[in-house]
């Protein structure tokens, strides 16, 4: 899968967390412009690791801060 | 070089490492300045029992203290102590590994043995170390530990220094465990880390499926017992025994500063290499030893526990009488049925629960204010553990005390 067709599949999994409605673009961060909370990320995490079939240790979630970063990671670990 | 450094270099303005916990500082000021008495400043000037105490002046009921079987005051484990103590002096001033082992800490992991009918315990300095050690020690870099997400610090805190890749899953979530052992390689070591009751809630684990479903995807299983030791199960072994799974559990973490009444923590395991552990576990080796008094109380408070089946009933009883009082009264509270001593009272916000706190602490009743980030959910928790020696009339103080701060504050 392509990183753009990650990017779309993600979006439309962000939608019920994206509150407010922010305009997602790939410096948008998720603590600060999305403000999740460490519950919201766990839901949104085990809604990406499902719908993907993979895998986000905490580890690897501590790097990803920003959308371009989680695309990026998620892109990696579906070729792994 | 170094003259050239010295010329270069003018004094730089000193930057406060202690800012960053402002926004901490602030609400807590906030709060302060609201008029309530601090919550986590509180002082037991005298204790007269495991359930009384005279806390910022007043005689107050003790039901926040997790002394489950109030084994604080029992004189056989006074006495005990007050022997090793004059026998053996006030510490150990060492390592258990070189000059912190005696008597007693031979003892108590004797006694540890004989209680959960094990071949290996292990006594750490704290419960907290217990966690740490064991879990850092297990699980290294390479390896994986999946754990519940709302796990105790302690265990956080031993996956970070173990540097083991951390996979949370939602809270006793049995699918979402099996999920992601499945997507895990199955080459790689495994570690699932559970937790008998949780405290903040007073929730059970559904251990039976979550260690069967671990041991069919070829994980190791760690299940921290402090808050059921000495009441769950036939022999009080934890909700591990009380499924019927504890034979398949390699590691049971547990704690002396609950149920046994002294301070401590101790691993049980039947693994037959546990024993290297003793070498390598850092914070095992590199802490001293408990006091020997300390040792000497546990080691009889622990052969007690097993023969305290009438405390254990008395003590299930006060956990029913509380929950059905509190439920009746127009408290939610944080499970539908009582499963274990802890009863967490939800409180709508930070501000309301201290209030509430403050109330009860009036009233002449000490419980715990929980609070984020060591609630589930961003919760405001009152949290109520009960002790075997509550008599049913204190239960129905409580309760008295609960529905006249409730209605005073406006939560009911």
């Amino acid at each position: 899968m392509s990183p753009a067709d990650i990017d779309a599949r993600i979006r439309t999994l962000v939608e019920p967390f994206n509150k407010k409605a922010i305009a997602i673009t790939d410096a948008t961060t998720f603590a600060h412009d999305l403000e999740f909370d460490s519950l919201t990320v766990m839901d949104f995490v085990a809604e990406i690791e499902d719908e993907f079939d993979v895998i986000i240790s905490m580890n690897q979630q501590a790097e990803i801060e920003n959308w371009g970063q989680l695309i990026t990671a998620v892109h990696k670990l579906q070729d792994s | 070089m170094a003259t050239a450094m010295t010329e270069t270099t003018t004094a730089a303005e000193p930057v406060d490492l202690l800012a960053k916990f402002d926004p901490i500082i602030q609400t807590r000021e906030s709060l302060l300045a609201s008029g309530v008495e601090d919550p986590f400043n509180l002082v037991m000037e005298q204790v007269l029992s495991p359930t009384r105490a005279i806390c910022n002046g007043r005689d107050t009921i003790l039901l926040g203290t997790y002394n489950y079987m109030g084994m604080t005051f029992d004189p056989d484990v006074l006495e005990a102590g007050r022997t090793a103590m004059t026998e053996f002096g006030a510490g150990t001033t060492g390592s258990r590994v070189l000059n912190g082992t005696f008597r007693d800490h031979r003892d108590v992991e004797a006694a540890l043995r004989e209680f959960y009918g094990m071949d290996h315990a292990m006594v750490f300095s704290t419960g907290y170390q217990a966690n740490l050690g064991i879990i850092s020690t297990v699980a290294g870099k390479g390896d994986y530990i999946i754990l519940d997400i709302d796990s105790h610090a302690s265990i956080y805190d031993g996956c970070a220094m173990g540097r083991a890749e951390v996979v949370p899953f939602k809270h006793n979530d049995i699918e979402a465990l099996e999920k992601r052992l499945k997507r895990l390689p199955p080459e790689a070591g495994k570690l699932v880390v559970l937790e008998g009751v949780y405290s903040m809630m007073g929730d059970v684990a559904p251990l039976k499926e979550m260690v069967e479903i671990s041991k069919r995807y070829g994980a190791m299983v760690l299940v921290d017992e402090a808050h059921s030791m000495g009441f769950i199960g036939e022999h009080g072994r934890g909700v591990a025994e009380a499924q019927g799974v504890i034979d398949q559990v390699d590691f049971i973490i547990g704690t002396f500063s609950k149920s046994v009444g002294t301070v401590g923590g101790f691993c049980v395991s039947n693994h037959p290499k546990f024993e290297v552990l003793r070498l390598v576990c850092r914070p095992y080796v590199f802490t001293a030893a408990l006091p020997p008094s300390v040792m000497a109380s546990s080691a009889t408070s622990i052969r007690k526990l097993m023969h305290g089946g009438n405390k254990r009933a008395h003590l299930w009883e006060n956990s029913r009488t509380l929950h059905a009082g509190l439920t009746a009264l127009g408290f939610k509270l944080g499970t539908d049925t009582p499963q274990s001593a802890i009863i967490a009272v939800i409180m709508p916000d930070l501000e309301k629960g201290a209030m509430m706190w403050e109330a009860l602490l009036r009233e002449g009743l000490y419980v715990n204010l929980a609070r984020p980030p060591a609630t589930p959910a961003g919760m405001t928790l009152l949290r109520c553990s009960l002790c075997a020696e509550h008599s049913a009339e204190e239960v129905q103080t409580i309760l008295g005390m609960f529905e006249r701060a409730g209605k005073a504050i406006g939560i009911i």
